[in-house]
């Protein structure tokens, strides 16, 4: 069995649009866990998930996932990616959407049903997409992820809008698929997501802030809660810049 | 390559148009009220004889671009194409389960057209029928590839449907329909020549004047067939799994 870590990032630059996105960023997950990528909007979390599944462009360094470059062929079975908007047909219903990533992920018969069972679904399933709430709509577009039980799922803010029952289930769900050997990547901006990871990487304008377990975070900059923690060290960054640097920083 | 997947594929394109009543009804209808519109009009002519057949073809193949430049940018701005290129699907799969779904469509929508033009509104189809329908198919398909290419080159729905006027408009003006090709001016003409569509309209054109299938129909088809390759190609070539 191979037992490189889930994913290895090394050195990760990315330059969109004349400006760096993400800048010289590196980690490891270990497989089997859940990692909660925390930053505000436009710190380049959505980019960095695009590098990890292989449809980002990249500028610099490296990214392997399952010891395997990002993107190549043999993941795609392996890795499932829920965008961070709907990624589904609205013209279509739920079931006919799973069938169709089904079938192109040559998933086994059944795994619709188990997916739509998942994600709290199945009453919905002969319901256009398009008819939807925006929190079931990101239900389904999670369902479409689950299919084919990959090995690694990388999800981009796959709980906004969500009611706080069913962010607890999905977060439930998380540990369970962790626990069987999953590795997950949670994208969020909501900072009290981020006591149901085992880790927790913090960005902000393209850089890691952090990467620590919750505790250790807590403990290193003595805050009670994540948020306060991302403040102080958004501060200490801060004051380690130059004065000016503030007014550069567009938003994205 | 996966031939389940651009089944699938197919199937799913189809499944959404079936959603979407309007838009059926909508291409089998719209061609048509206009033929009927246009034998109407040319009533006592022999006008309708001479553009009928030509028209045949190039409904489907502006209805098929249109149709097909909208449903794949919506593919690029919703998300699911960079769904779809982060799973194991081919770029062929996609683009021959567009064909494959849309080629259908365009047989419907090509059988009630000419059954309509043939046999209640009198056009004089000289040449076999099955050949008017097999160009009628492809010039459909040959409009979903160009739709499917350009649409690469739109970030709006907006940009996607000014490029129906842009790419069809001076194709269709420049087929020979409006102004014999070989009267053109020799500029026009050369760049008539470049343009698949002169080629379906010449074929069309030979089908209602002859009843031998002339050597020059079966070039013109290999042109128009040749042209929907290399649409296909380049819209393969736009499809990126890695985007910046």
């Amino acid at each position: 069995m191979n037992i490189a870590p889930a994913l290895s990032v090394r050195n990760l630059t990315v330059v969109r649009g004349g400006r760096t996105v993400v800048d010289d960023v590196s980690f490891d997950v270990a497989r089997g866990s859940v990692t909660g990528l925390l930053g505000p909007s436009g710190s380049g979390k959505t980019t960095l998930m695009r590098s990890i599944v292989g449809v980002q462009v990249v500028a610099g360094g490296t990214v392997e996932v399952l010891g395997r470059p990002a993107g190549s062929p043999p993941l795609r079975r392996a890795v499932g990616y829920v965008t961070q908007a709907p990624s589904v047909y609205s013209d279509l219903t739920v079931r006919e959407n799973l069938r169709y990533f089904a079938a192109v992920l040559g998933a086994p018969a059944g795994d619709v049903d188990r997916v739509l069972d998942d994600v709290g679904l199945t009453d919905h399933a002969d319901s256009l997409c398009s008819r939807l709430s925006g929190g079931e709509e990101a239900r389904v577009s999670l369902a479409a992820a689950l299919l084919n039980q990959p090995e690694v799922l990388v999800l981009d803010e796959p709980t906004v809008g969500l009611d706080p029952v069913l962010r607890r289930d999905l977060w439930d769900m998380f540990a369970r698929l962790a626990a069987g050997g999953v590795t997950l990547l949670v994208s969020s901006h909501v900072m009290d997501e981020a006591s149901r990871c085992e880790r927790l990487i913090l960005m902000r304008a393209g850089r890691l802030l952090a990467d620590d377990p919750p505790q250790t975070l807590l403990e290193q900059t003595g805050s009670a809660d994540v948020e306060q923690a991302f403040l102080r060290l958004v501060d200490e960054a801060r004051s380690a810049q130059a004065p000016d640097a503030r007014t550069q920083g567009g938003s994205a | 390559m996966s031939a389940s997947i651009t089944r699938a594929t197919a199937g799913r394109v189809l499944r959404q148009l079936r959603h979407d009543r309007r838009t059926l009804a909508m291409l089998v209808v719209v061609p048509c009220v206009l033929l009927t519109l246009l034998a109407w009009i040319f009533d006592g002519t022999p006008v309708f004889d001479e553009i009928g057949a030509p028209l045949l073809g190039i409904f489907p193949f502006v209805v098929m671009f249109l149709v097909t430049s909208v449903a794949t940018l919506r593919e690029r701005t919703s998300g699911t194409l960079e769904r779809l290129l982060t799973m194991p699907i081919g770029k062929l799969d996609l683009l021959l389960g567009y064909a494959l779904a849309f080629g259908l469509v365009a047989t419907v929508q090509a059988l009630i057209a000419s059954g309509l033009a043939v046999g209640l509104l009198g056009l004089d189809v000289a040449g076999p029928l099955w050949l008017l329908l097999l160009v009628a198919v492809c010039d459909a398909v040959l409009g979903m590839a160009l739709g499917l290419f350009v649409s690469a080159f739109a970030a709006t729905e907006f940009q996607a449907v000014q490029f129906m006027p842009a790419f069809v408009l001076p194709q269709f003006l420049l087929c020979g329909l409006l102004v014999p090709r070989d009267q053109l001016d020799d500029v026009l003409r050369w760049i008539s020549n470049l343009l698949p569509l002169s080629y379906a309209v010449d074929l069309m054109h030979d089908l209602t004047t002859y009843e031998e299938v002339d050597p020059s129909s079966w070039v013109d088809l290999s042109v128009v067939v040749l042209a929907i390759l290399l649409a296909l190609g380049l819209g393969a070539a736009t499809l990126r799994r890695r985007t910046p």
